[in-house]
Parts: C-alpha cells; sequence; structure tokens
C-alpha cells in the first residue's frame, strides 16, 4: 500500500507545482494591502468616500453604476444630509412631463446612480467603439479583484520597444493583450482631496479601489460579524453536542 | 373496525391520530427504535447532513424565489436586488449558492462510504440506483440553477451544456430546441429553466423518500460490511444516532457558513458577475466545480458524440456497479486491493476536475485521457476481475464481537485473543 499512496502524493504535487506554470500569462498582479481583506476587515471608509469623489469626478464622466442608489451612500460613512447634498447636484431622467416630454431634475437619494450614457450605443459612439462597463460588481468580475483593477488604474506604461499600439488604444501592462481603449483614467494631482491627503496615483487608485470594493460587496462588513457570531455558537454547539454524544454513547463503548 | 392501528401512545391526542394514521407509530419505528448497526463510523453521517441540505436548499429557494425575475432583462439585475435590498436576501442568497456546493461536496463524501464500503452490494442494488437518480436530478437541479442568475458564465455554460445532446444523430437538434425553447439560449430557455429548477426539487425529495425507504427495508450497511445477525450487533437509531448526526451536523454548518460568511464567492466565477452577452463569448467557459471531472471527460475525447457519450457513460455506469462487482465482500477493509485501487479511482477523479478546469490543450489532454482511461477500467474491467482474484482478509464473526473467523488470510496477531470486552 505505501508504494502506491507515495506514487499518487508524488502525481499529486505534481499537479499541482505545473498547475500555475500553466495558469501564468502577462503581468502580475500587484499586491497591495486592503483594508477589507482580512477575515476581520472591514472598509477604510475614509479612503471609500475619496474614492466616491474620484468615482463622481472622474470616472462616472464614462462609467455608469447603476447598481448603486444614492441612499446606498450610507455604507460608506456619509449622513443623510450629505447624502441629500450629494443626490441633489445631479440631474437625472425622470420620466416624462403631461405633455409626454422627458423630463429631467435634480437626483434624490432613492435614485440610481446617474449613468452617463442613455443607451449602449451612445456610450459606444463616444468611446471610440468600446462600451465603458458598469463599475458596480467590477471588483467581484474580474480575476485578481480589487488587485487586478489597481493593477490597470496603476499600470499605463509606456509599450516596450518594438510593440505596435494602435490608433486610439492606450499600453496597459495588466490589461490582456496590453491594449486598452481606456484613456489613463487617473494621474498624479487627478483630484483634490479636501483631507489632506496625497493625491497621488497611488492613492487615487487605491481609494477608488476601496469605494469600488464596497459598491461590489456592500454587505460585507455585516456578514462578517454575524459570521464570526455564528461560527462561535456552532463552535459551541459542537462542543456541547459531541459531550452530550459521549455521555449517551458511554453505556455502548 | 379491523383498519384501526392499535396505538400505544399514552397522550390521548397523539393516541387519537394514530389510532387513525399511524405516522407517530410509524416514525417510533423508523427513526426511534429503529435498529442500526453499532460501528458506524462518521462517513455514516453524510446522507443525513444531504437531506438537512436538500432542505436547507427548498427553503431559501422558496424566498429566492419570491424576488427573482426569471426575465432576461431583468434577471441578472433581480439578483443584485436581492444581494442588495432585500432584508438579508444577501444572506438567502449566499446559503443558497454555497449550499450548491455543500449539497455536492456531501453527496460526493456519501458516494464514497458507498463505494469505500461496498454499500452497493446485494441486497443495497436498488438502494444505490436510487441514490444514483438522485444524483443525477441534483445536476441537472444545479446545472439549471446556475442560469437564473444569468451571467456570462450562466449564458455561455447554458449554451455550451445543451448543445452537447445536438451531438444525437437525428434527434439531437430536436432536442436542443426543445430545451431551448427556440432557436438560441434565451428568454423561453431561462422561463423552462427556472421552472424545472424550482420543480425537480421536489421530485428529489420523493426519490429521497424511496431511497430512504429502501434503506429501511434491507438496513444499513456498515464498516465492517458484514450483516447484522442479532440485537447485539444494533442500538436504536434514537438517541445513539440522533444524537451522533448531530455532531457531524454541527461541524457541517461550521464549513458551511465559513464559505457563506467568509469567503461566499471562492467557489464561483468571476465571469458570472458579468451580465450575460451573446456576442461576447468568455476566455474559458468553465463550470461549477462539481461538474468538472465530467466537462474533463467530455473533452478528453476528439469525436463530440464519443465525448457526450462518454460523459453520460461515466454517471450510467454507477447503475450496473452492483453487478460488475463480483467480490462478494463489501467493505475495502477486508479487500487488500481494492482497497487501493478505489483511492486510485478517488485520484483519477480529482486529477480529472483538476484537468476540467485548464485548458485542454499540452499536458492537461494527456492527463484527462489517462484519468477517463482508468475511470473505465475500474468499473468495466478491474471490479469484475478483482473479484474475482483477489484473495479477501478474513471477515469478523459478527459486529458485536469482531473476532476474526480462522481460515482465508493470516491472522493478524493478538486479534483473536481480544474479544470486545464489553457487549
Amino acid at each position: 500500500m505505501r508504494p502506491f499512496r507515495s506514487l499518487l502524493a508524488g502525481i499529486f504535487a505534481a499537479g499541482l507545482l505545473a498547475a500555475p506554470a500553466f495558469a501564468q500569462e502577462g503581468e502580475a498582479l500587484p499586491n497591495e494591502h486592503w483594508s477589507f481583506q482580512s477575515v476581520f476587515g472591514t472598509f477604510d471608509l475614509a479612503a471609500a468616500q475619496r474614492g466616491f469623489q474620484i468615482y463622481s469626478q472622474v470616472c462616472s464622466n464614462c462609467h455608469s453604476m447603476h447598481l448603486l442608489h444614492y441612499r446606498d451612500l450610507s455604507g460608506i460613512g456619509l449622513n443623510p444630509e450629505q447624502i441629500k447634498a450629494v443626490s441633489a447636484a445631479v440631474t437625472v431622467p425622470q420620466g416624462v412631463d403631461d405633455q409626454g416630454n422627458p423630463k429631467e431634475g435634480p437626483a434624490t437619494p432613492a435614485n440610481q446612480f446617474r449613468s452617463p450614457f442613455p443607451n449602449e450605443q451612445a456610450a459606444r459612439s463616444a468611446n471610440n467603439g468600446a462600451v465603458p462597463p458598469d463599475l458596480s460588481l467590477i471588483v467581484n468580475a474580474r480575476e485578481g479583484g480589487p488587485n487586478y483593477v489597481y493593477g490597470i488604474l496603476t499600470g499605463y506604461t509606456d509599450p516596450p520597444a518594438g510593440f505596435k499600439v494602435q490608433d486610439g488604444l492606450y499600453y496597459n501592462k495588466m490589461f490582456p493583450g496590453h491594449q486598452i481603449h481606456m484613456p489613463p483614467p487617473l494621474q498624479n494631482g487627478s483630484v483634490d482631496y479636501t483631507d489632506g491627503t496625497s493625491n497621488a496615483l497611488n492613492q487615487e487608485a487605491h481609494d477608488v479601489v476601496t469605494f469600488l470594493s464596497w459598491a461590489a460587496n456592500p454587505e460585507m462588513v455585516e456578514r462578517k460579524q454575524i459570521g464570526v457570531r455564528v461560527i462561535l455558537f456552532l463552535m459551541f454547539m459542537t462542543g456541547l453536542t459531541y459531550a452530550v454524544k459521549r455521555k449517551v454513547w458511554s453505556d455502548v463503548h | 373496525m379491523a383498519g384501526l392501528h392499535k396505538s400505544e401512545f399514552a397522550n390521548p391526542v397523539i393516541n387519537w391520530i394514530d389510532t387513525r394514521l399511524p405516522i407517530f407509530t410509524m416514525m417510533q419505528k423508523e427513526y426511534g427504535v429503529f435498529p442500526t448497526p453499532r460501528n458506524f463510523n462518521y462517513f455514516w453521517n453524510f446522507g443525513a447532513l444531504a437531506t438537512v441540505n436538500l432542505l436547507i436548499m427548498i427553503l431559501t429557494g422558496i424566498f429566492l424565489a419570491m424576488n427573482y425575475q426569471p426575465n432576461t432583462l431583468l434577471a441578472f439585475d433581480s439578483v443584485q436586488h436581492i444581494m442588495r435590498d432585500v432584508n438579508y436576501g444577501w444572506l438567502i442568497r449566499y446559503v443558497h449558492q454555497n449550499g450548491a456546493s455543500m449539497f455536492f461536496i456531501v453527496t460526493y463524501i456519501h458516494i464514497f462510504r458507498g463505494l469505500y464500503y461496498g454499500s452497493y452490494k446485494t441486497p443495497r442494488e436498488l438502494l444505490w440506483m436510487l441514490g444514483v437518480v438522485i444524483l443525477l436530478l441534483m445536476m441537472a437541479t444545479a446545472f439549471m440553477g446556475y442560469v437564473l442568475p444569468w451571467g456570462q458564465m450562466s449564458y455561455w455554460g447554458a449554451t455550451v451544456i445543451t448543445n452537447l445532446f445536438s451531438a444525437f444523430p437525428v434527434v439531437g437538434p430536436k432536442i436542443v430546441t426543445l430545451l431551448w425553447g427556440g432557436f438560441s439560449v434565451d428568454n423561453p430557455t431561462l422561463n423552462r429553466f427556472f421552472s424545472l429548477h424550482y420543480l425537480l426539487p421536489f421530485v428529489l425529495v420523493g426519490v429521497v423518500f424511496l431511497h430512504v425507504a429502501a434503506l429501511h427495508i434491507t438496513g444499513s450497511n456498515n464498516p465492517l460490511g458484514i450483516d447484522v445477525k442479532s440485537p447485539q450487533d444494533t442500538l436504536p437509531f434514537h438517541p445513539y444516532y440522533t444524537v451522533k448526526d448531530s455532531v457531524g451536523l454541527c461541524v457541517y454548518l461550521m464549513v458551511f457558513a465559513a464559505l457563506v460568511f467568509f469567503a461566499p464567492n471562492f467557489l464561483g466565477d468571476p465571469n458570472n458577475f458579468i451580465p450575460a452577452n451573446p456576442l461576447q463569448t468568455p476566455a474559458d467557459i468553465v463550470p461549477e466545480w462539481y461538474f468538472l471531472p465530467y466537462y474533463a471527460i467530455l473533452r478528453s475525447v476528439p469525436n463530440k458524440l464519443l465525448g457526450v457519450c462518454m460523459m453520460f457513460g461515466s454517471l450510467l455506469v454507477l447503475f450496473v456497479l452492483p453487478w460488475l462487482d463480483t467480490s462478494r465482500v463489501r467493505s475495502a477493509r477486508f479487500r487488500p486491493i481494492y482497497r487501493q485501487l478505489i483511492f486510485v479511482w478517488v485520484a483519477a477523479v480529482i486529477a480529472l476536475g483538476v484537468c476540467g478546469a485548464h485548458k485542454p490543450q499540452g499536458i492537461w489532454v494527456v492527463l484527462s485521457r489517462v484519468c477517463t482511461l482508468y475511470y473505465y477500467l475500474h468499473f468495466l474491467v478491474i471490479l469484475p476481475i478483482l473479484g474475482k482474484l483477489e484473495r479477501p482478509l478474513p471477515l469478523p464473526e459478527s459486529i458485536s464481537n469482531p473476532v476474526i473467523r480462522r481460515g482465508g488470510g493470516a491472522l493478524p496477531a493478538g486479534a483473536a485473543a481480544k474479544p470486545m470486552e464489553k457487549v
């Protein structure tokens, strides 16, 4: 039996070692530290709020986040007055008036985030043929999650010698194929923070990814908190049931 | 009044009901005093766990269906509406989503238990076959459920899997049109998948009932794989196995909770967070982890029809397993060669799963072919022959008195000198 087992173990180990070699292609993901990545991690609310500022001032010119409502911003620590102020500053379509003409007006907290384009065709024609993806779930929708999105935002470099970038595309070392339609969205100093935080590119990218991670998993903090209590309860129950089991079975063993 | 049941329950209300409809007597007989082999190990928890899992899936599914929209334009956003706006919708949905994975983990271990201890052998053939029906129903249900969120992997998974049926000559394309309700995966497909995804779990409940009913006729197998010979070999199901199942249930719930609360998307595919887009094929179309071994078998064969047959055959072969395995000894404990080969088979299945997750090129094609070959070889060639050639170890006298009977192989040192101290 022994030689069989070790043979199996060998095959397994070989498979595990071989797997990454085949999976790897392109640039390695950056390995940023995220406030929300550990078991007990929560969102850095100040960073998420700065990230929302970047989304509003930069990203939202092209990218929608239609799964979010302004009221959801309480999740990154905005109070009702702030949320009202944020939504009131945005003009959104409000159905039709009594004559049947399209109507617009300031958003309320109950409104979805304003989409920059009325439809896919408009988005495509305004962006050189590529539709800017909705960002509501972008962190969950990419292999590598927050590190990948961070890598894209900070991945614009000069192409290596001999690499021909097509007209209207940009070189990005993180993007599969390295040619991306999105012009570099963030540079050093793209936004002015009011809380004195550095507005270097790395910090901006980190903040907006924190915001996007919250947007993709707004339930995360509550989920982990409940999870800790559930696991503790189940550990207690396991111990208790096991003790009862030992007692019940004591006359058999 | 010959039909009335003589109830022994003291409580007058229970007695009144039980006299007319003896469900309390039945429960007492089947789950109270039911004689159960005394030597179960924790592998025997997994049937009960699977039943609990099925109930969890049905309960969470009912609440999800209250908020889900089976329409291609609304489905994706309605799932996110559940995640974001429905009270504890994220909890219900993550339990349902990860519950599918837990269901397969638990069921696969349950099946391994059956294979290792020979639970499929006479007189439990029908019990085993009903189990295979349950597995097939589970797979159909899980596949259709995965389509409902209408993400990229839902859509393209549905396209690939339904297209498999087109490989069958003559009727193939007609079956595919029937599955789709049209000429591509579209709204009618989503509608009928939702309908069937709601229906099949209740069919599953019915077959599980038959599975359990058959179990209570034959009685359970046990780690020694020998028949119950006397009342001393058994214990009443309650409290001995109700409490032992409870221990397993708590551990199972702990694993389940760890997934749901701390890694709810660990087993999922990022592509399913992108709404379905018929115009854009994902770079890799990969099924959920529990289908990967079958997917690898499918892709290991260059011919589509043959690949489809091999894939379905890998499941259908389980139906005839009771007759393929010619050994009369059930438990692998007493089958020195089978005991090793069953682990080779498990390794082949796991390796197939790894192959299924990779693009079918280079080493992965070779590996999946070798493993597919072993999968079939194991059932179709090795088991029929091994039963004739293998020299089993001597079987114990009985469950309560596991003394090794003389004859057969060598006696383990000291085994005969130590009968169980207490019976």
